[in-house]
């Protein structure tokens, strides 16, 4: 029963509408959840001093709000409104553990430099941000699209702090070094590595950065 | 008793839950208009984890931890559900009981009691406690090995945060007279804000404990 009202709920919308389209590109660029919607600030910080596990906590993290706002869709009619927020947490709860321990199994390296970071996604406000505002009201799929697209504007934001943090904090990329040896002080070269970028404090300037970019290029004001 | 002071204020400054790990960070920013609501939900946050420290704690050295319930039973992976599980009930008990014995902290409080669920300096505070139990109580100051130990952290923690929102509380009161360019204005100058509040607070980073 509850699958036939999802259907006619979806049967009045085509796979890629208009509507759908502006669901998917606003999170990318007008309404970025970190930029503008102030959500999901922790972990955004605290794991971009390289980039490698900064793509690979974006791509967690889209992956579970993708889905979480899938199963939330699916059962957002059978929820019972005062204990919402606690079915919401243990969906989010399952999806993390699933995502924590795939991680452990393929990429244990980076799993350890996440730490408890990938445990906090279940605190992550994007997901119950999203959740509340959209899954909520809205059937599947547009709930799927919102779910990556917010997931995805989160993960671009790490991915630009975290290159700037490994570049300028450690001259690599990936782990590769890309400055050569010979320009560095030590070497006899005038280079120096720029150890603030490596500490918590740049990552708050950096992502401060990104916002007064975003908000002089496309005209936001608070 | 050296170990719970250690503890206790490494916890405060060192290992500051906003300045260090970034923990509770949307409230943060969110929260932090003036001081008087801020040391509010500080209060709240101190409240609620000393409570869920220890009773995480509890579950996970009595129940979750390999061979804590049976001989060959190992339940960690169920650790994020239960904390989470864990966390939103204390959050509802406190409520209730904040509002059945002190109506006036409890109007004080108002809309951060139920928030503090999806805090994630609660949330984090347990997970950094389960990692710090494998520590070893002779060479780490930041060992956990009992609830007496969970309590000094959590108050610690607590207290950390506390200060981090007021201090950051005081400054944007003060910063609403300042010119700032326009883009730059609400969010950013406040990121910049706390990255020099952070600067300031790596200074604490060196002491020996």
């Amino acid at each position: 029963m509850l699958l036939s009202t999802i259907n006619k709920e979806d049967k009045n919308m085509s796979l890629f509408s208009k509507e759908n389209g502006e669901i998917f590109k606003g999170p990318l660029n007008l309404n970025n959840p970190i930029a503008v919607q102030v959500l999901g600030i922790c972990s955004a910080l605290a794991v971009t001093s390289q980039l490698k596990p900064a793509i690979v906590m974006g791509l967690s993290v889209t992956i579970i709000t993708a889905f979480s706002n899938v199963i939330i869709s699916l059962i957002r009619k059978t929820i019972p409104n005062r204990i919402r927020i606690i079915v919401q947490l243990v969906v989010v709860a399952a999806l993390v553990t699933i995502v924590s321990n795939i991680l452990k199994a393929y990429v244990y390296d980076v799993s350890v430099q996440l730490s408890v970071y990938v445990g906090l996604i279940i605190t992550n406000c994007i997901l119950m941000g999203r959740l509340e505002a959209f899954a909520m009201q809205n059937p599947a799929w547009p709930s799927f699209l919102d779910g990556v697209a917010n997931g995805l504007g989160y993960a671009f934001v790490l991915v630009v702090v975290g290159f700037f943090r490994e570049l300028l904090g450690f001259g690599s990329l990936f782990g590769v070094q890309l400055i050569p040896d010979s320009w560095y002080m030590e070497n006899g070269g005038l280079y120096i590595n720029n150890g603030m970028m490596t500490m918590p404090a740049m990552a708050l300037i950096l992502v401060a950065c990104f916002i007064w970019v975003h908000r002089a290029v496309n005209k936001i004001e608070d | 008793m050296e170990h719970f002071i250690s503890l206790f204020v490494r916890s405060i400054f060192v290992d500051n839950m906003i300045f260090a790990f970034f923990l509770g960070m949307c409230s943060y920013l969110a929260v932090s208009k003036t001081v008087k609501t801020s040391f509010g939900l500080g209060i709240a946050v101190t409240f609620v984890l000393l409570i869920t420290v220890p009773v995480d704690y509890l579950l996970q050295t009595r129940v979750l931890a390999s061979g804590a319930l049976a001989e060959g039973v190992d339940l960690t992976f169920l650790a994020f559900i239960l904390f989470i599980a864990v966390i939103a009930a204390m959050v509802q008990l406190v409520e209730m009981i904040v509002e059945r014995f002190s109506p006036s902290l409890y109007a004080a409080l108002g809309i951060f009691l139920p928030l503090i669920a999806v805090n994630c300096a609660i949330m984090g505070a347990s997970l950094f406690m389960q990692q710090r139990i494998l520590l070893d109580p002779e060479t780490s100051t930041q060992a956990i090995g009992g609830v007496g130990d969970c309590i000094a952290y959590a108050l610690g923690s607590g207290i950390g945060w506390t200060l981090a929102i007021v201090g950051l509380a005081a400054i944007r009161e003060k910063m609403a007279y300042s010119d700032v360019p326009k883009p730059l204005q609400g969010l950013g100058i406040t990121f910049i804000t706390v990255g020099l509040m952070a600067m300031a607070f790596m200074c604490f980073s060196g002491l020996k404990l």
